[in-house]
C-alpha cells in the first residue's frame, strides 16, 4: 500500500508541474484535468478487490513510479516500425512517446474541412475546436485510468470527418514507445474520433514498442458517430514485452449509423481494454471484433459494454483469445438494454484457445435486460485444439506441431478475414503466423 | 505392400482386433466387410497411426518397412492414406490450402520441390473434374457444412490430389447418391495401378459392382473369419454374416 502511495505522489507531482507548465491553457481544460486528478486521487489504482478488476492485478503497474516519457528524436528503427501496418493511407500520424512527430507523419492532399491532426496543437491554436468534445463522452468516473488519463491531457490524435464526406484510404495513427535505456515512463495518448453525419472513414490506431524496458501506455479514444455515419476502427496492440498497456475507447453512435471495430492484442505483458459502445440512436449498428494471441506470462483482459439505448439497434461481438504457456485472458462483456430499447438484436460470443494446460481464461457474459422486445443470444467457449482434427491433418501427411498451427490459424480465420485493409490484414496474419511453430511455412501454404 | 500379422488391438480394457491376418500386394483391391462393431474402421484408423489405440501383439510391415514404428504423418509420407468413415471438420482452413499443405508436406518429406500455386491449380482442376467436385466446395473450410456425400467425395478428392500408394477407404460408398457412388467409383477406379494397392471397407455391394475387388474379407469380432473372390460379397449380400458369426469359437471373445 505504502508503494502505491508513493506512485501515487509522484503522479500528483508530476500533474503539478503540468499544470504549472499549462497556465496558458484554457480556463476548460485545466478544470477538466484539475477534476481527474483529484478524482484519481481520491480513488487511486483499482485493485482487485474491485469487481472489474478481480482477475487484473495492477499492484505492480501501481507501484511504479513512471516517468514523463522522453522527448526522444526518431531513429531509423522508429521509421520502420510506425510503418508497420502499412498500406495506402489518407493520413499517418505517429506519436512518438506521446507526443506528435511531424517528421514521421505524413498527410495526403484532402477535403479542406477534414480535420486530422495533433491536439497539442489544436489545445494550442484552436482549443474552442475539441472544448464541446473532449471528455464529453467517455464517464471519466468509470475508470481510475481513465480520470489519470484525463489529468495529463496533452497530445493524441484529432480526426473530424464533415458531414457527407467519405475518405477512402485509412488513417494510420501510430503510438510509438521507444525507452532507449532510459527510466520507466508512461503516456497518456488521448484521442478524439468525430465522424459528422452520413461519412466514412476508417482509423487504425496502432501501439507499438521497441526494446526490453517496461513503460505503461494509458491511451483514451472518444469516438462520435454522427447519423448514418460509417465507422472502421482498428486497434492493433503490438506494445514491447514488459509494457503495460490499459486502453479506452469510448463510442458514441447516433441513428443509423454503422461502427465497426477490431482489437488485436499481441504485445505487451499486462494487458486492459476497456471498450464502451452506446447506441444512442434508433437503427444503429455495432459489429466488435477481438483476438488476443498470447503466452509466457502474459495478461490479456477485454471488457466490453454494448449500450442499446434506443430501440432498433444491433451489435453483434466475437472476441476470440488463443493463449500459450502461464498466459491468462480475461473476458466480460456486458450488454444493457435500456428500457424502451425494444427490437433490440444482439449477439455476443467469446471462444478461447488454451494451447497450454497452464493458460486460464475467465469469461463472463453480463446481461441487463430492461426492455421486453428484445433478441440476445450469447455464447462462450473455452477449449483445446480438437485432436480428431490434429490426426485427420497429420493422416494427409502434416507434421503435429504443422497440425496444430493450422488449427489455430482456423481458428483465428474469421476474425482476420473481416479485417478490411489489406496492409492491417497481413499484418495481423503475420503476427500471428511468427508466433505459430512453422508460421513460416504456414504462411507460404495458407496464403 | 503391406503385411498384417497376428494384430491385436485394444482401446482402454476392450480388445477390439483379436489376431487379424492380411496381405495386401501392389495392384490389388481388397475389400474388408462385416458387422457393425467388428473392428473394421478400428483396423483402418490403426493403419493410418491413430494413437489412442494399442496394438499389444502383432505386426504391421509397409513396403518392408515396420508401420508401427512410424507415425501418421510419415505414413502418409510413405504413401499411405485413409479416407475415414466419418471426416473431420477443420474450422477457417481453406480446402485447397489444406489440401496444398499435405501435398507439399508430403514432397518436402521426399526432398521434391514444393508444388508452385500454378501447377497446384491445374491439379486440383484435374481432380475436380474426375470426381465432379462443385468448385465452391474448394474455397469452404475443410468439411464444415459439408453434407455427407460432399465429405465423402471430398475423402476420395484429397486421395486423388495426394496419390497415395495404399488407399485405404473406410465406408465411402456410405451416404452417397447413386450417382454420386458411379463418380466415386470412376475416380476411385482411375487410380488403380500396378503400383498402387486399395482397401476398400464397406457394407455393401453395390460398390463393388463398380470397384471391383479382387479379395473379399469378412471381418467379424476382430478376426479375419473368411476370405474369397469377389463372389464371397454376393454370397454375404444374400444370406448376411450369420453363419459366419455364430461359427466363431465363443471362448476367443472372452479368452
Ligand atoms: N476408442 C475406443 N474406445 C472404446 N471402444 C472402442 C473405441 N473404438 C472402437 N471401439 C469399439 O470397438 C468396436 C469396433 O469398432 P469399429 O469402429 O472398428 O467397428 P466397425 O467395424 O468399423 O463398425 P461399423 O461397421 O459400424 O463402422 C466397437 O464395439 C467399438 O465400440
Ligand atoms: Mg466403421
Amino acid at each position: 500500500m505504502k508503494v502505491a502511495r508513493k506512485s501515487l505522489d509522484s503522479y500528483l507531482e508530476r500533474f503539478n508541474r503540468l499544470d504549472d507548465a499549462s497556465s496558458d491553457s484554457p480556463a476548460w481544460l485545466s478544470r477538466l484535468r484539475r477534476e481527474a486528478m483529484l478524482r484519481f486521487a481520491d480513488t487511486g489504482f483499482p485493485t482487485i478487490a474491485d469487481e472489474d478488476w478481480r482477475y487484473t492485478n495492477v499492484a505492480p503497474l501501481a507501484a511504479t513510479a513512471f516517468e514523463t516519457a522522453p522527448a526522444t528524436p526518431p531513429d531509423g528503427h522508429c521509421r520502420t516500425e510506425s510503418l508497420a501496418a502499412g498500406g495506402s493511407a489518407a493520413a499517418h500520424c505517429v506519436f512518438l512517446n506521446g507526443r506528435y512527430c511531424a517528421e514521421l507523419s505524413r498527410l495526403e492532399e484532402m477535403d479542406r474541412q477534414v480535420r486530422i491532426g495533433s491536439l497539442a496543437a489544436i489545445l494550442r491554436e484552436s482549443p474552442e475546436e475539441v472544448e464541446d468534445h473532449l471528455a464529453r463522452y467517455v464517464e471519466a468516473e468509470r475508470h481510475p485510468f481513465v480520470a489519470l488519463n484525463t489529468a495529463f491531457i496533452e497530445d493524441g490524435a484529432v480526426v473530424r470527418v464533415p458531414d457527407g464526406v467519405r475518405i477512402p484510404d485509412p488513417i494510420h495513427l501510430v503510438f510509438l514507445s521507444t525507452g532507449n535505456g532510459g527510466p520507466a515512463f508512461v503516456t497518456h495518448p488521448r484521442n478524439l474520433i468525430l465522424a459528422g453525419a452520413g461519412s466514412e472513414c476508417s482509423v487504425v490506431e496502432h501501439y507499438v514498442g521497441v526494446g526490453e524496458k517496461p513503460y505503461f501506455s494509458n491511451p483514451v479514444t472518444e469516438v462520435a458517430v454522427g447519423e448514418n455515419a460509417r465507422l472502421d476502427h482498428y486497434r492493433l496492440q503490438e506494445e514491447s514485452p514488459a509494457a503495460h498497456h490499459v486502453s479506452t475507447l469510448e463510442i458514441r453512435q447516433e441513428s443509423n449509423s454503422v461502427a465497426r471495430t477490431m482489437s488485436a492484442d499481441l504485445g505487451g505483458r499486462l494487458t486492459r481494454n476497456d471498450l464502451n459502445v452506446v447506441l444512442g440512436g434508433e437503427g444503429a449498428d455495432a459489429a466488435l471484433d477481438g483476438i488476443f494471441v498470447v503466452s509466457g506470462e502474459q495478461l490479456v483482459d477485454n471488457h466490453t459494454r454494448i449500450e442499446h439505448a434506443a430501440p432498433h439497434c444491433g451489435s453483434r461481438e466475437i472476441y476470440k483469445g488463443i493463449l500459450g504457456g502461464r498466459s491468462r485472458g480475461v473476458f466480460r462483456g456486458r450488454i444493457v438494454v435500456h428500457p424502451g430499447a425494444q427490437k433490440t438484436d444482439s449477439v455476443q460470443t467469446n471462444n478461447n484457445l488454451l494451447l497450454s494446460d497452464r493458460a486460464l481464461v475467465n469469461t463472463k457474459p453480463q446481461l441487463e435486460i430492461y426492455a421486453d422486445e428484445v433478441k440476445c443470444t450469447h455464447g462462450a467457449t473455452i477449449g483445446q485444439l480438437d485432436r480428431e482434427a490434429i490426426f485427420y491433418m497429420r493422416s494427409r501427411g502434416i507434421d503435429e506441431d504443422m497440425a496444430r498451427s493450422i488449427l489455430t490459424y482456423g481458428f483465428a480465420e474469421d476474425v482476420i478475414r473481416r479485417v478490411r485493409l489489406a496492409g492491417l490484414r497481413d499484418r495481423l496474419s503475420s503476427l500471428l503466423f511468427d508466433r505459430l511453430p512453422q508460421g513460416s511455412f504456414l504462411r507460404k501454404a495458407l496464403t | 505392400m503391406l503385411e498384417i500379422s497376428d494384430l491385436h488391438v485394444r482401446s482402454g480394457d476392450t480388445k477390439i482386433l483379436n489376431g487379424v491376418d492380411l496381405t495386401v500386394r501392389k495392384g490389388e483391391i481388397h475389400s474388408i466387410m462385416g458387422p457393425n462393431g467388428s473392428g473394421k474402421s478400428t483396423l483402418a484408423q490403426v493403419l493410418a497411426g491413430r494413437e489412442d489405440y494399442q496394438v499389444t501383439r502383432g505386426t504391421i510391415a509397409y513396403k518392408g518397412e515396420d508401420l508401427l514404428e512410424c507415425s501418421p504423418e510419415e505414413r502418409a509420407q510413405a504413401g499411405v492414406f485413409l479416407a475415414f468413415q466419418y471426416p473431420v471438420e477443420i474450422p477457417g482452413v481453406s480446402n485447397t490450402y489444406f489440401l496444398r499443405a499435405a501435398l507439399n508436406s508430403i514432397r518436402v518429406s521426399r526432398s521434391q520441390e514444393e508444388v508452385d500455386a500454378l501447377d497446384f491449380l491445374n491439379l486440383v482442376r484435374e481432380k475436380t473434374r474426375l470426381l465432379k467436385m462443385d468448385e465452391s466446395l474448394l474455397t469452404r473450410p475443410v468439411n464444415e457444412g459439408f453434407s455427407g456425400g460432399e465429405k465423402k467425395r471430398n475423402e476420395v478428392f484429397q486421395m486423388a490430389v495426394l496419390e497415395p500408394d495404399l488407399c485405404i477407404m473406410d465406408e465411402t460408398d456410405s451416404g452417397l447418391d447413386i450417382d454420386a457412388l458411379k463418380v466415386v467409383a470412376h475416380g476411385v477406379n482411375a487410380m488403380r495401378s500396378t503400383e498402387r494397392a486399395i482397401i476398400v471397407v464397406t457394407h455393401y455391394q453395390r460398390l463393388l459392382n463398380y470397384v471391383v475387388p479382387d479379395f473379399v474379407h469378412v471381418l467379424a469380432r476382430g478376426r479375419i473369419v473368411r476370405s474369397g473372390g469377389k463372389e464371397l460379397a454376393l454370397e454375404l449380400e444374400e444370406r448376411g454374416y450369420a453363419g459366419l458369426v455364430q461359427d466363431r469359437p465363443q471362448a476367443v471373445a472372452g479368452a
